[in-house]
């Protein structure tokens, strides 16, 4: 059972419409029990990293999302979700993230249209199971306008170029990103989930 | 250099009337295309990059009708879709939302309430905010934005409107040019491109695509997106040969499934 945390904004229904074509169970819950009974779990998100933050807290789910992690279970950003990951975001203000990864979110450079909408080809910077059987450049669908900077070089593993560097798809042992929407990137974005779904399996 | 490889976007509007697709003319005689999912399901596999929904009636009773269109779609579809039509409220908003839509576009109550623009992307951020705009020529080269389906003048210039909907927060801009809309004879070049040079945000060209030339001279005259309704309900446009076409005139679009 993926636990796909719900912490109160966005659509996070394609995405279970997602996991349910790949015949991956998974329960939306803000319940702590329910994620520590999880085999993995997928952090969504739209919205702004403040916002997150703060609902992640008052929920109480930061310590155990922490804690699972910690423990070695496969966890998932998506978007603002892999933002979260790291120590700190510059989105209207100076915020703490969940610091699971080292790094932080700034805003994309203002020489390019910022959100960052649409579709967008991923560079591979090395193998990884997640980009197996995908050609070298393949387009996913981005919406976001900030962008992770200061990462760790060696957990790249796909970027795309908008204003620069945007790093797109990063992994760290159990920790994994997608700054795009792989349930809504058509069938790249179901071929890069069932990947993930086989690496962590 | 910035190399810059983002695909400008191929969108299919889809008018939704108890829950059917309809096809109006300048907003009026309707008339019934298709059940919405199919199409829906249609345009995603021939490569459109993402879809946009009008719920044109709007009525309180046909809101759940329209809303289980909306889930369904998002069942059907992994490619992004936009609700339209009917939103007043951030809570409307917030249906839509967790029915499965991507973003939401609101017209005529942010010219009634500009705030809802501002509350809206507070609460689920920009990215999912569209700022849908129905412009009218009312002075050569001066375009005011007018409500209720392009009934009411309401004397804003439409240029305005485009910079403070994005001071407010608006994501997206779909700038519709009602005197070009469903006449077939382009897009409307000069007010997208004004508007897209104004603002730092995408801006989706709507009303007035007849064929391939059209979606080309938009995109480049700087629309990000370009949005078209009945060439696709009657397959006078194929988007797999609208988008070979666009590649070979030198635009990036998305052609890998």
């Amino acid at each position: 059972m993926i636990a796909i945390i719900d912490y109160g904004a966005g659509n996070i229904k394609s995405l279970q419409f997602a996991l349910a074509k790949l015949k991956k169970d998974s329960v939306v819950t803000n319940d702590p029990q329910v994620i520590r009974d999880a085999s993995s779990i997928i952090l969504p998100g739209v919205g702004a990293f403040k916002d997150a933050m703060v609902a992640i807290n008052e929920q109480n789910l930061a310590e155990v999302i922490k804690q699972e992690v910690a423990a070695g279970k496969p966890i998932l950003g998506i978007c603002l979700g892999m933002q979260l990951f790291y120590e700190r975001s510059y989105e209207d203000g100076d915020w703490e993230g969940l610091g699971l990864l080292k790094g932080n979110a700034s805003k994309i450079k203002e020489s390019v249209k910022v959100p960052h909408m649409g579709w967008n080809t991923i560079t591979k910077h090395q193998e990884n199971p997640i980009t197996r059987n995908l050609p070298d450049d393949f387009y996913v669908y981005f919406v976001h306008s900030y962008a992770v900077g200061s990462l760790e070089e060696d957990s790249l593993v796909g970027s795309t170029q908008y204003g620069g560097v945007v790093p797109a798809i990063v992994q760290q042992g159990n920790v994994t990103g997608m700054q795009f929407h792989p349930e809504k990137s058509g069938d790249i974005g179901i071929k890069l989930l069932q990947n993930y779904g086989e690496m962590i399996s | 250099m910035v190399i810059n490889m983002l695909a400008k976007r191929i969108v299919p509007c889809l008018d939704v009337d108890k829950g059917r697709v309809v096809k109006g003319k300048k907003f009026q005689n309707i008339q019934d295309v298709a059940d919405p999912v199919d199409l829906a399901k249609r345009y995603n596999e021939a490569g459109a990059d993402e879809l946009v929904f009008y719920d044109i009636t709007a009525s309180n009773e046909e809101r759940d009708i329209f809303l289980d269109v909306v889930e369904k779609v998002a069942k059907e579809i992994a490619i992004p879709f936009t609700v339209g039509g009917g939103i007043r409220t951030v809570e409307d908003i917030h249906k839509v939302l967790r029915s499965g839509a991507d973003k939401v576009s609101i017209n005529s109550a942010a010219v009634a309430n500009p705030q809802l623009i501002k509350d809206a992307a507070l609460k689920f951020g920009s990215q999912c905010i569209v700022l849908s705009i129905d412009a009218k020529e009312v002075a050569p080269n001066k375009w005011n934005v007018f409500t209720n389906g392009g009934r009411n003048d309401t004397g804003i210039d439409a240029v305005e409107w485009a910079k403070r909907g994005e001071q407010l927060g608006a994501g997206e801009l779909v700038i519709n040019a009602m005197d070009s809309d469903g006449e077939k004879d382009g897009y409307n070049l000069a007010l997208t491109k004004l508007i897209a040079e104004t603002v730092n945000i995408p801006v989706v060209a709507s009303g007035g695509a007849g064929n391939k030339e059209h979606f080309s001279s938009v995109l480049k005259e700087g629309a990000d997106a370009a949005l078209a309704a009945s060439v696709f309900h009657y397959n006078e446009i194929k988007i797999p040969e609208l988008k070979k076409y666009l590649q070979e005139e030198d635009i990036i679009v998305r052609r890998d499934n």
